[in-house]
Parts: C-alpha cells; structure tokens; sequence
C-alpha cells in the first residue's frame, strides 16, 4: 500500500500518495483539470501553483506537473496572470537602446528585491535579466532567459508591475532577428531552391522505381 | 532515488563505459530491422486493433480507443442548434492552436484574411511546445533536398506521399529562414553558421536546434506573431462538429465553451483544422510524452463529415520516455541527448545497438531487451526499463555539455535528485507522434472542399515512420502552406446554406451498422480525475 500524504487543495483537506505531482493529486483527490494543465512535462507553463507546507514561513510557487507533493502542502494554482503584453511590429523595430524604454517603461521600476528570481520555477536569474533589459543588452537578456516558459509566476511576485516573461521574448525575437549573425549557408540554399537548382537531382530519385531508392537509401553513406 | 536494485546495475554501466567509449557499433540490416519491427513494434500486434465498420476508411483498421471515437457519436447529437445565431463570421477559422494553426493563421492573415483561432486550452498548450531535439532542414553545402527526401522516405519505410514529402524537404530551408526572420533563436557559431547535428535515421547532420527547447523556442514565437497580428484567439473553447454548406463545402463549425459547456457557431469561408495528435488516446496502455488535449479531434470532425484518413493505423512510440521516476513518466527524453553521443545500454552494462537508428527500429529493440532478452531493469512504474548512458556524453563531448546542450532534460531530472551528469538514466518507448491522420492535397486542402488540414493532424507526409525533427518542420512548412491556400481561396466564396446533416448522416450510419459503444466524441481531454469507488 503506497504511503499516503495530506494536501489541502484551495484550502481543503485531501489524502494523495506520496509520489504524486501537485498535478497528478489534484486529478487523484477527483478535479478533471481544464485550466492549470497543458503540456504536462514542464514546457508550457500552464501549471503555476503557489504553496505553502504548513509552518514554513517562505511562500513557494512551481509547475504543478513538475513538483511532487509533501505533507501538509497548502496548494492554489494560478491559472492565468495578466502579462503586459505590447504589440510589436518585429519588422519595424530595431534592436536599439529605447525600444525597451518605449514598451516596457516599468522595467525601469525594479526595486531590487529580487522576488522575481526566487520565485523562477525554471531557477532563472529573472531579475539579472531584466537588468540586462534596462542596459539594452539584448543578447545577455536573451540568453540568460532562454529557458523562460512564460508561466507569469515572477510577475505575479513583482511589486514593479514588470511582466518579466514578455520583455525576455522580445529581447530573444531582437536577438534572434537582429543581433545573432545571418547564416549565409542559409541565405545560399533558399536562393538556390528557389532558382530550381536541386530540382532535377530529387525529381530523378524521385522517379526511380521503388527498388531502386530501396538500395540506394540502404547503402547510402551516412556522414561521420 | 534510484533503488539498490538499480544502483547494482549503474556498476555494470560504469564498468563497460571505458571499453564502449570509441568502439564502433553495428548499424542493424534493413533485414534485422524489418524483423525487429514485425516482431515488436506496437503497431505490428493485430490483436491491438479494430477494423472500422463505417466511414471512409470502412474495412481498415486502426487502434481500439481510435475505432471507438471514430464511431462513436456526436457530442451535438440531441441539441438544438439555431445555425442562424452566428457568433462569429470570419473568412478562415484556424482550428487548434499549436505551431502549425499558429503558422496558417499568420499566412493567412498576411495575405488579406480575417482570421480566428480556437483552441480547447491555450495557444501554445501542444505539442510543438514539447518537442525538443530541432527541426531538419537541408541547407548544409554537403547536403541537399534529395537527400533529405532519401532519409525520410526510407525512415518511413516508401510509404510517403511522394509529392507532399517533396513539399516538405524543397521548402525546408525557407521554413528555417522564416523562422529565423521572425526571431526564433537557433544554435549558432559566432559567425552565424548553423550549429547542426545528427537525428536517428539522418545521413547528414541537419538538424537545427535551439538548446533542447527547440519546438518552445519555435512555438512562442509564433505565439508572439499571432499576437502581434492581433488575430483573435478564442481559447478554452473547443470545436466539437464541423459546419458544410448544402452544397457540402466547409463552413465553419460548431464550438463549445470548454468551462461553461455553452455552443456557439461559428461560420467561416474556409476551415483549417490543425488539431494535433493523439497520445492522451494511450494506445495499448502507453504512457505518452504529449500535451494533454492530444485526443485525435480534428480526425474525428474531418471522418464524420467525409474525409478519408491515411496510414490512420500507424503511431510512432518514442524509444526514450523516461521510465524512472514516477512523476515524469512517460515524458520524453529528446533523442537530442543521443545525437550528443548517449548510448543505449542494458541492466548488464552493454551497448545493445547503435544509439541513432529511426525511432521505431530503436524503440523495438528496446522492447525486445527487456522483454525476450530479458536485459531490462525492472522499475516501480510497473514495467522494465534499459538505460541511456548519459554521463558518456560528458566524457566525450566534455564537461558542461549537458547543461548547454539539454538543459531542459538535466532540469528535468535534477527535480528528482537525478543528475544526469552523474548517472545514467532509465528510459523505455512512449507514445509520441500519430504517423497518420487526415488525408490532404499538396495545398492543404482535402476532400472537402475549403476544408485544409495541417500539422500532425495530418498524414502521409512521412509514411509510417518519421525521422526526428521532421515534425518541427512539417507544422512550418505545411501549416504556412494550408494558411496560404485558404488566405488565396476565401476570396471567391459564397458560402451556401449551412447545415448538420451530415452529422444526422453519419449517426443513421452508426445506427445502420449496429455499433452501440457508447463512446461520445471528440473526446477533447482525457479522463484522468479519479473516480471514488462506492
């Protein structure tokens, strides 16, 4: 018989085993989840959940899908937070030191605290990055948030207003557009696709008779 | 965590590692893989399916649970709908709201259209959020589409679409481009050449990645576009019944409020369904790496109102699900950290095969280790397991690798005490991807007309197999290309009368052919919440 843990769901008493995940206990104490539930595997950031285990002092927050229960875990989950989201015109902007200054002017209102950081389910250096923000160093903002997945629990912590997730974006889609190098191999082989110059090769693959591609796909050499 | 039975075995592990580091491993003969496939491949056990009894596809077969959504009835069967009230009016309604609704809705509205998406959870909340490992594309000097073509074609076993996977490896590199235009981050050298490696089945290293959030990476930007587009989004609603004209064109569907239950409809000049795939189906009891809304919907619309599926009978599992521990059973572990130099080894410490053959040769093999060879490692989950030698790739790749290269599945683990730096990890197939599905034309469209499919939702476009990082570029390249077809199309519609009938049509079916299962579909979320025993 597996080991059983109490949880209180909203406030309410339940008795879960001990190896579900916040997720998983809230579908064994009998919620058929809509909200608070996508990718389940920890990309999509769907499941924020805030919880205290009774008698901590420090409030807790993390994917529900990623985080296993312990006893007397009070759980609520946070099933939408409202981003600040502004719309952007990624091919009217330019990778400048005002555009983050123009869209997203409360970054500029960190106090510091840090909330942000502690609070990351993916243990990202939220506040470090929005640092890089103010800077206008884009590429340090980009990679350093990479691994967000915008599931808003920073900003639900943020006594700024900062909607961290989205400045983060925007500086990895200016990063990605604008700073990263151009792959010129790229640029290469559209124009070449697109001039027909492998046309020919794929259509007479293409036109061989099944046997033919059969032992040509077996015995084709496979780069080291 | 891991058990003293476990641990035992980790001994083994490290005491072959020296001797496996540099030794060549057999790839297996087209003869062997074919008999590991008819002999341990899922999709190879009969008793696993049903012939259908009605529909396009009457007489073939797919697995149970699909068979039961695809007779089973429509959830609007005894509700009276006014098809007058309309609630929405647009020229294409993007159904689903993964990479590739995300794409045709950005092609679309780029070209004119008004556009709607509607999505049961969130959009974002699919698959293409989950995939990791990247996304192919020839555009290596020593690479070509041919090529391309070549690996996909013989990794799918010839039954490609010939036309469609030429579509799909032609426009390739564009879709890269695309992306990379749109800001998506991929690995690159300073100098901006693409960092690309190989996936199993590839015989040039042409996968493109970004870390191993490649399909996050992808998908959230495209969120962002569509967002930016300010196209609308109706979310936590899903589309339960298509809408035809009297003269049996699309025009819209019929949606339902995913927390109120409250229908509206919605009328469109054209439909793109781009549901995505199936594995919370749990097929022969798999535990699956997908989203929780993959429930086969879009199949199910598109077969009652007439449209054919192709290779409906064929999945892919995934060779490396974890396995160990519990809490992320079934998720995956991205082929990616194989391409890095993971090797596959057994509970006696032995490298079974070579680590980069194509999904469904290598999740066999792995079925056959721990079942006839009997060279699993017996986990809690209740099955057996093989290991994935990972701290290998730290020796050869040096030390950091893990964390730049897969940080998404070091995290993973590291939320169990797990270092995967240190210790090797317990892995075993899950269900991963829906090989086949709805069947389309090269512009998307299908045997409706102004009706499109796109994404995984789709098949034929890679036969009954798909190569890693094919599935990232197929959502691109085909969801951009239904968005382009139904952006050109609407302009010349004059949508006729709308109706149900052929929902009465296919209930009388139902009726005619005696099937009583009971079963109401689409199924839209699996049900998992725990029912109390009395």
């Amino acid at each position: 018989m597996e080991t059983m843990v109490n949880v209180f769901l909203f406030g309410k008493k339940y008795e879960v085993p001990e190896s579900a995940t916040i997720m998983t206990a809230m579908e064994y104490a009998g919620y058929q989840l809509v909200r608070s539930c996508g990718c389940r595997c920890g990309f999509c950031g769907a499941c924020a959940t805030i919880y205290r285990v009774k008698g901590d002092r420090e409030l807790k927050v993390a994917l529900a899908c990623q985080t296993q229960v312990v006893d007397n875990m009070y759980i609520a989950t946070l099933p939408f937070f409202p981003l600040n989201k502004q719309i952007v015109d990624i091919n009217g902007v330019r990778p400048d030191d005002r555009i983050m200054m123009q869209l997203y002017p409360e970054i500029y209102s960190c106090i510091g605290c840090n909330a942000c950081t502690k609070s990351c389910a993916q243990e990202l250096k939220v506040m470090q990055y929005i640092a890089f923000a103010q800077r206008a160093e884009y590429a340090k903002c980009a990679h350093e948030s990479f691994d967000c997945v915008m599931c808003g629990i920073c900003s639900s912590r943020c006594p700024a207003g900062i909607s961290h997730p989205q400045v983060g974006l925007l500086a990895r889609r200016l990063y990605g557009k604008y700073i990263a190098a151009p792959s010129e191999q790229l640029e290469k082989r559209v124009a070449e696709i697109e001039h027909g110059d492998f046309e020919t090769l794929i259509s007479e693959l293409m036109n061989r008779p099944i046997e033919e591609i059969r032992e040509l796909y077996n015995t084709r050499e496979i780069e080291e | 965590m891991y058990t003293p039975e476990m641990l035992a075995s980790i001994q083994k592990v490290e005491a072959s590692r020296e001797a496996r580091i540099g030794a060549e491993l057999k790839r297996f003969t087209a003869q062997e893989k074919e008999d590991l496939l008819r002999t341990y491949h899922p999709d190879f056990k009969q008793e696993e399916f049903s012939e259908l009894r009605i529909g396009p596809n009457k007489g073939e077969r797919v697995p149970h649970e699909l068979a039961e959504l695809l007779e089973g009835h429509s959830r609007i069967k005894d509700v009276k709908l006014d098809l007058s009230r309309i609630d929405y009016d647009v020229d294409v309604l993007v159904i689903g709201g993964g990479g590739s609704g995300a794409s045709a809705a950005i092609e679309a509205h780029a070209a004119g259209a008004n556009v709607m998406m509607v999505t049961k959870l969130r959009i974002g909340d699919a698959n293409s959020m989950m995939a990791e490992g990247g996304i192919q594309a020839a555009d290596k000097e020593n690479d070509s589409p041919a090529q391309h073509y070549l690996d996909a074609f013989g990794g799918g076993h010839f039954a490609a679409q010939p036309e469609l996977l030429h579509k799909l490896v032609t426009d390739g590199p564009n879709a890269i481009k695309w992306l990379n235009d749109l800001g998506v981050m991929f690995d690159k050298e300073p100098d901006g050449t693409m960092i690309t490696t190989h996936g199993g089945g590839t015989s040039r290293k042409r996968m493109h990645a970004c870390a191993d959030y490649s399909g996050a990476e992808i998908m959230r930007t495209l969120r962002d576009e569509v967002l930016n587009r300010e196209i609308p989004i109706v979310d936590f609603t899903s589309a339960v019944e298509l809408i035809l004209d009297t003269n049996g064109r699309a025009a819209g569907a019929v949606l339902m409020n995913m927390e109120t239950g409250e229908y509206h409809i919605a009328r469109a000049k054209t439909v793109i369904i781009a549901t995505g795939g199936a594995g919370r189906l749990h097929y022969q009891g798999f535990p699956t790496s997908n989203h929780y809304g993959a429930t086969a919907d879009g199949l199910v619309l598109a077969y009652r109102a007439g449209v054919a599926l192709k290779y409906p009978d064929t999945q892919q599992y995934h060779p490396t699900g974890a396995a160990f521990p519990m809490q992320i059973f079934g998720c995956l572990v991205t082929e990616k950290v194989r391409a890095i130099g993971g090797m596959l080894v057994n509970a006696e410490g032995e490298a079974f095969m070579h680590p980069l053959e194509t999904r469904d040769v290598t999740a066999a093999s792995v079925i056959r280790e721990c079942s006839t060879n009997g060279k699993g490692i017996e986990t809690p989950c209740g099955g057996s397991a093989v290991w994935l030698d990972t701290p290998l790739i730290e020796i050869t790749k040096g030390k950091g690798t893990i964390v730049k290269s897969v940080p998404a599945m070091h995290r993973m683990y590291m939320q169990y005490g797990i270092d995967m730096r240190e210790q090797p990890i317990l892995i075993y197939p899950t269900l991963h991807y829906q090989n086949g599905g709805i069947q389309i034309n090269l512009d998307g469209s299908t045997s409706i007309e102004n009706l499109y499919a796109a994404g995984e939702a789709v098949g034929g476009i890679h036969g009954r197999n798909r190569l890693m990082g094919n599935s990232l570029l197929d959502i691109i390249v085909f969801g951009r290309n239904a968005g382009k077809s139904a952006g050109a199309k609407y302009k010349d519609i004059k949508l006729g009368e709308m109706t149900l009938a052929h929902v009465d049509r296919y209930e009388q079916e139902i009726q005619d052919a005696g099937i009583a299962n009971g079963h109401i579909s689409p199924l839209l979320l699996p049900q998992y919440a725990r029912v109390q025993e009395l």
